[in-house]
């Protein structure tokens, strides 16, 4: 915790810098945050694009480039590629820095890369549009894309890894994180998408694309979320995390388990049916280790529990733990073959991948964001702190009721198929769910918005920049973070 | 150990992930190692679908442009390049493409799937498919008509008022005809399952118009019997 602890600390001071701020390329952090909320933009648009077909009111006009199909690539794509791993790489250069005491490798590979990583996002949604896609769920990088990604992701992981690799003796959680997580997502983009694609085919490949969505999720999303919670939380409480041994515990058994699940996409498939009795096996004890880690930052936010009112960071975490614990129980669930018989191929799944997503690490990084944008840009705080709430309770509200809504929905369905029901009937049965569906997507990207232009006046704030007019600076509030 | 940056790199970072590759992706790897991935055009020679056939017929000028004559190299060709639509329009993340054992799917669709059934060009990636929207493909082919998915992929509600699926346009050309997008996507989706026998007919939906491919590569002869002519409504 020594070298958290010497990060800024909340509220005042802003404007002064310290040692580990000498270490920060400010505007890189910034580069990518502006990045991931254009490509968080651009995701959920498509998404309500693609909600709206599913009420046979589809705006755009009949032409391939706005197939509905082709755009969902681009919602799920820009997501995992734009939103999210341009919001870790804001976080990362922010916090490696600060926890190893040493700035990146080096500050012109680190912007080298940002550019050259939103030209991959950029090429990767072309890509999509022009029916390029690579049929790997969320691996639909057109494959002449895929080469240049890796060495992408390779060149990112030296980035960082060459100041962790400076450090002695035993190292905070949120490095062990990051470490593996810079090598698990290098060898799961490899795997994901090289060999279903040129080595194996069949069933098997149906195995390896599961541990590739299963991987992308568990290996390169979720170690470097909760790395960065690892580091957050403890700075904005000022306090350290409750128990090192729940660390390690946590740690370790996500390690351990994690990758061992990824046949669970395809229960009752043509794999082999020993390989998904393992699966589901691994993916419940996944649910045990979830338990301790959720135990942890639960027990560390206890004493402090007035920080969920007051640091809308905070708050926007332990939203995003809540649906941690939730998605991860319901997966214990859904992954039984009991479960499986009704909700596979149904909204369920749907619902429980938005709530991941977005409810998690979606919810994460915005809190992060909210954190760290006035701290980048040299602001006391936010232009607006009711708009920063009103981003809260649009995006939590729309993300519930979009979960609950498709949960429902997918029941539902399961059942009227196993009754076999005629498919029509099935559909105008899911049409009320998927109104309700496309109203709390609305909810979502108009608090998204919000947060968009609270930003936009927030930079506007910026030292040195010449204030539009003098009401703008009383607006100004200390900051609430 | 569990702290150090040897053994997060080593054990948990390389270490893990090569243990949970071996089980999950090398073990099923091995298990089907032996079996044959068959190429398209293994696939083609196994049998041209009667839709093929049907194609040329009923859209002769359009055949031409696109294909030429119906043979297995032009057969090869069409579901080749109906795969590559398939992928490219995103169709696996609306239909799945493998009938499980559970849930009524068999008598639903069919007979249950296999593992031999994917060990093929045309499945590389595999399409298992995510979500199912629209109804599982797997077992589709000879159910509808030809006329049915020209209808259809030019605009599902007439076919089905409470559909969802988007109008395909794109596979036509400007008279209104299917293209060679369109008559390789019919025929790709007519090939999914026409290595089957037999399957189950629901809900008052008559025999295929068509008779299966399965039955015998004669049957070919018999393709084209119904109504002639007309392009989409």
């Amino acid at each position: 915790m020594t070298a958290a602890g010497g990060a800024s600390g909340t509220g005042s001071g802003l404007g002064a810098t310290t040692a580990a701020d000498r270490l920060v390329d400010r505007p890189l952090v910034f580069a990518h945050l502006v990045a991931a909320m254009v490509f968080l933009a651009v995701s959920l648009l498509a998404g309500f694009l693609f909600s709206m077909q599913f009420l046979q009111h589809y705006p755009l006009p009949q032409h391939e480039i706005f197939s509905p199909g082709r755009w969902r690539l681009v919602h799920t794509n820009g997501v995992a590629y734009g939103f999210l791993a341009n919001a870790f790489l804001g976080g990362l250069y922010w916090a490696v820095p600060r926890l190893t005491l040493r700035p990146v490798l080096h500050r012109g590979l680190s912007w080298f890369l940002f550019v050259a990583w939103q030209a991959i996002v950029l090429a990767t949604a072309v890509g999509l549009l022009a029916g390029h896609a690579q049929a790997l769920e969320w691996g639909e990088t057109p494959v002449w894309i895929d080469p240049v990604a890796l060495l992408g992701l390779i060149l990112v992981a030296v980035n960082f890894l060459v100041p962790i690799s400076c450090l002695s003796g035993p190292m905070y959680v949120a490095i062990w994180y990051f470490i593996a997580a810079f090598v698990w997502t290098v060898l799961v983009y490899a795997m994901g998408n090289f060999l279903p694609q040129y080595f194996v085919g069949g069933a098997a490949a149906g195995a390896i694309a599961g541990l590739f969505i299963h991987d992308l999720v568990g290996l390169f999303v979720t170690p470097l979320g909760w790395g960065l919670m690892y580091y957050f939380v403890p700075v904005i409480l000022k306090k350290p995390i409750w128990s090192h041994g729940l660390s390690l515990v946590g740690f370790w058994g996500l390690a351990f388990f994690y990758p061992l699940t990824g046949i669970h996409h395809f229960l009752y498939s043509p794999i082999p049916m020993f390989l998904q009795h393992g699966a589901v096996i691994t993916t419940i004890a996944i649910e045990l280790v979830v338990t301790t880690v959720i135990v942890n930052f639960f027990m560390t936010l206890s004493g402090r529990g007035d920080a969920l009112r007051t640091s809308m960071p905070i708050r926007w975490f332990y939203t995003g733990m809540v649906f941690y614990f939730t998605t991860c129980l319901q997966c214990a669930f859904q992954t039984t073959l009991a479960f499986q018989r009704i909700i596979h191929f149904t909204d369920w799944v749907v619902g429980h991948a938005h709530l991941v997503m977005l409810g998690v690490f979606g919810f994460w990084l915005l809190g992060m964001m909210v954190y760290l944008i006035p701290r980048v840009v040299g602001t006391a705080g936010w232009y607006s702190d009711v708009l920063n709430s009103w981003h809260y309770w649009l995006t939590m509200l729309g993300t519930l009721v979009m979960f609950l809504d498709l949960l429902v929905a997918g029941v539902v369905q399961g059942y009227m198929w196993r009754e076999l029901s005629p498919w029509d009937e099935v559909l105008a049965a899911s049409v009320p769910f998927w109104f309700v569906r496309a109203v709390s997507g609305t909810a979502i990207l108009i608090g998204q918005f919000l947060f968009f232009y609270n930003a936009w006046k927030t930079w506007q704030l910026r030292p040195g920049a010449a204030p539009s007019h003098a009401a703008l600076m009383e607006n100004m509030q200390p900051a609430a973070t | 150990m569990f702290e150090s940056k040897a053994g997060v790199f080593l054990i948990a970072g390389l270490g893990f992930f090569a243990l949970a590759f071996l089980v999950m992706a090398v073990l099923p790897w091995a298990i089907y190692a032996g079996e044959p991935e068959l190429t398209v055009e293994q696939v083609a020679a196994s049998g041209i679908v009667p839709e093929f056939v049907d194609l040329a017929e009923r859209y002769p000028e359009q055949f031409k442009r696109a294909f030429g004559t119906v043979s297995t190299q032009t057969f090869a060709e069409a579901l080749r390049f109906g795969h590559e639509v398939y992928v490219a329009d995103a169709c696996w993340h609306c239909h799945s493409q493998f009938v499980r054992p559970v849930s009524n799917e068999d008598l639903r669709w069919g007979p249950v799937s296999t593992a031999l059934e994917y060990q093929n060009a045309l499945q590389r990636p595999v399409l298992f498919g995510t979500r199912r929207v629209g109804p599982d493909l797997i077992r589709e082919g000879g159910r509808r008509s030809n006329d049915w998915h020209v209808a259809h992929f030019w605009q599902p509600t007439n076919v089905v008022p409470t559909s969802v699926m988007p109008p395909y346009r794109w596979f036509f050309d400007e008279q209104g005809y299917p293209n060679k997008r369109g008559m390789s996507i019919i025929t790709y989706v007519q090939w999914l399952g026409s290595w089957v026998k037999e399957y189950p007919y629901y809900h008052g939906e008559g025999p295929p118009s068509l008779p299966m491919a399965a039955t015998t590569q004669s049957s070919v002869a018999h393709a084209g019997a119904g109504s002639t002519g007309g392009g989409p409504p």
